[in-house]
């Protein structure tokens, strides 16, 4: 049986019946179009490795503030994305010799605190020690959130990247020896270099 | 009834707190062969959220979440 075949030369169609093919025709690239466009760029932002890449900044060399950094830094290792730490200021302490052992925190004007106490006790020689120590075993260890060295150990075994700042190790008179192993030295615009590149970027 | 997936690797995250969930999952997962699959238990809640984040972050699957009894149990398959 003979197939039915389309004569292209026989076929003509009213200008009208062209017009509505060539709008129908043109609605449905355009969105076809703009779906695949979409979606390749979907991919390619997917793809993008400004997404896999954090850059943290650690300024603060008190126990509380030293903890966000660090968990920061080794979860984001942990999901494979490459992190740098950049301590600066305070938060050179943090990776000093023995240094993340010795962080306290200070009850006095710090009305954060979880057991809030008025200004006037805060100031009282031994209070600080105290304070540090309910936060090292109530607020941590009780939870048994990992300590300070622990969570530097786990971002040196992630590739955690630990960076000091030369400006202030220069101005708070810290030597290379004094800083833990492992550790690089850089300024800010080394930092900043890795930082343009890095979808994250935090200051703490 | 759902059939049982056999399980590679069982890992003890109980007690653990942030990050550390987390941190267990990454190197134990380091130790599989693509397409072995390991029971992850923990007990932080806020694994609830960070266990599917990272599987969705390394392209390793969630076959499966539960809970029991404050428990939190994930079977996840090495893709990547």
């Amino acid at each position: 049986m003979a197939t039915p075949t389309l004569d292209r030369t026989d076929l003509t169609l009213p200008p009208e019946t062209e017009r509505l093919i060539r709008e129908r025709v043109d609605t449905l690239a355009a969105e076809r179009l703009g779906q695949l466009v979409d979606e390749r760029v979907a991919a390619a932002m997917r793809r993008d490795p400004a997404r896999n890449t954090v850059a943290i900044i650690a300024s603060k060399g008190t126990l509380d503030m030293a903890y966000p950094p660090l968990i920061l830094a080794s979860a984001a290792a942990a999901m494979g994305m490459e992190v740098e730490v950049f301590f600066t200021f305070y938060g050179l302490e943090i990776i000093k010799r023995g240094g993340a052992s010795h962080l306290k925190v200070a009850p006095i004007a710090n009305p954060a605190m979880p057991v809030p106490m008025p200004n006037i006790l805060g100031m009282l020689p031994g209070m600080t020690p105290l304070a540090t120590w309910m936060m090292k075993s109530r607020f941590f260890a009780k939870h048994n959130v990992a300590t300070l060295d622990e969570l530097l150990d786990q971002c040196r075994e992630f590739g955690v990247k630990l960076i000091a700042c030369q400006m202030s190790m220069d101005v708070m008179g810290v030597a290379r020896e004094d800083l833990l192993d492992g550790v690089e030295i850089a300024g800010a615009a080394t930092f900043l270099d890795f930082a343009s590149t890095a979808h994250t970027t935090l200051f703490i | 009834m759902t059939t049982a997936i056999h399980i590679d690797r069982f890992v003890d995250a109980k007690g653990q707190m942030c990050p550390m969930p987390v941190l267990t999952l990454a190197r134990a997962i380091k130790e599989l062969a693509p397409g072995q699959v390991l029971a992850l238990a923990a007990t932080d809640q806020g694994a609830r959220r960070d266990i599917p984040a990272w599987a969705e972050r390394t392209g390793n699957t969630l076959l499966d979440e539960r809970e029991e009894a404050g428990v939190l149990t994930f079977t996840i398959r090495k893709t990547a």
